[in-house]
């Protein structure tokens, strides 16, 4: 398969060595002469020192005949000028961008980018899985810290869901006021029954905040995130 | 009517100074706020320290309730993310990108983004100097018609000179 490469940094550069050893024919555009020259050292004449932002340079690689395009420079604007003349302009099946800012992922794939490869969404993603989501959120404090103002999310294995306030132990001085269902906030009465989904505010003294997890989330609370 | 101008170099400042002083409600926006300092003292636009090729920058310049927007930074690349942001995301109605290499240019007409190319500008000017006859659509902005991006890509749309 014949995919140019365009950007010659950290991505660009492994990228191509990569593919050539999986046996694929590849061009790879660098705009940087010293940067180009240093790969070409490396892989071989295949570099050209070039910007794949301009048409004619797309052209000389041999845009039209190419499976892929694969823009993954720096700069987010680089990556989609290069996109949409390789797709407008060679009529190229696939192009792939690189997109460090997230936010424009929706633009470019309604421009026509067929691939949107996004680091910064990717480790975000990680790092999101690692954060706990059913845990209390401290909202508030009153009292100089005696009381504290803290949200619970009810999720579906919570032992709260289908029960009333009436059925659920709440610790002394803890008292449950608010209930918040599709955005829209309610006061809690006796004949509310709790279900998955549901966020409720709750007032509690500071040492009672473990009982209120037990019964509203379930279980323990993430020791590091206890204050 | 708001117009937003992003690029507040020598052009930039220049036409910012003209639209305000001719009554528009002018919003400026530069990376660098020393580039603000091309402005009059008085200037009587707003200007924003921004990347005006970040959706959220430009949200908070009220690009959405923008009659017109001009993307007039040095880098052609950052103009046309700027105006297909301005054009596709926030759907201001006048959109125009300055793209100084011709190539891209035209093919950014052909692809439904206005355009003002200063290099076939100046080489027209030039060559009218000299009694050379006109280039054939050098001058002026070149409109075009926004492509409604469906599933189905929209036909090309020729440029007209405006």
């Amino acid at each position: 398969m014949y995919v140019i490469v365009v950007g010659g940094g950290k991505v660009g550069y492994y990228l191509t060595k990569e593919l050539l050893a999986a046996g694929h024919e590849v061009v790879l555009l660098e705009k940087d002469p010293r940067r180009a020259r240093q790969i070409a050292d490396e892989v071989g004449s295949i570099v050209l020192a070039r910007d794949g932002c301009e048409g004619k340079h797309l052209a000389e690689a041999g845009a039209n005949r190419a499976a892929i395009v694969a823009a993954v420079t720096g700069d987010d604007e680089d990556n989609l000028v290069v996109c949409q003349m390789a797709k407008h302009h060679f009529a190229v099946p696939r192009t792939i961008a690189r997109v460090n800012n997230p936010k424009n992922e929706p633009l470019f794939r309604h421009l026509g980018v067929d691939e949107i490869i996004s680091p910064t969404r990717m480790v975000l993603g990680a790092v999101e899985q690692d954060i706990p989501v059913h845990e209390l959120l401290h909202l508030a404090q009153l009292e100089g810290g005696e009381l504290e103002v803290l949200e619970a999310q009810i999720g579906a294995d919570s032992p709260a869901v289908g029960r009333r306030p009436a059925d659920i132990t709440l610790p002394d001085g803890c008292s449950l006021f608010i209930l918040i269902r599709d955005e829209v906030a309610q006061p809690i009465r006796p004949e509310t029954i709790f279900q998955d989904g549901d966020k409720v505010i709750a007032i509690t003294r500071t040492e009672c905040a473990v009982d209120l997890h037990r019964e509203l989330i379930g279980g323990e609370p993430d020791p590091e995130l206890v204050a | 009517m708001r117009s937003v101008i992003v690029g507040c170099g020598r052009v930039g400042a220049g036409f910012a100074e003209l639209l305000a002083r001719a009554g528009h409600e002018v919003v400026i926006i530069d990376i660098s706020t020393e580039a603000f300092s091309r402005l009059e003292p008085d200037f009587p636009g707003t200007a924003i320290r921004g990347d005006g090729t970040d959706e959220d920058v430009l949200r908070r310049a009220g690009v959405a309730e923008a009659e017109y927007f001009f993307a007039l930074t040095e880098g052609d690349n950052r103009n046309t993310l700027a105006a297909q942001l301005a054009q596709e995301t926030f759907r201001v109605p006048n959109v125009v990108a300055k793209v100084n290499d011709p190539v891209r240019a035209e093919a950014f007409t052909a692809l439904g983004l206005s355009t003002l190319c200063r290099t076939t500008r100046l080489i027209d000017d030039l060559g009218r100097y000299m009694g050379l006859a006109p280039l054939p659509g050098a001058g002026g902005v070149h409109v075009a018609v926004p492509h409604v991006h469906d599933d189905e890509p929209a036909a090309a749309t020729p440029g007209r000179e405006a």
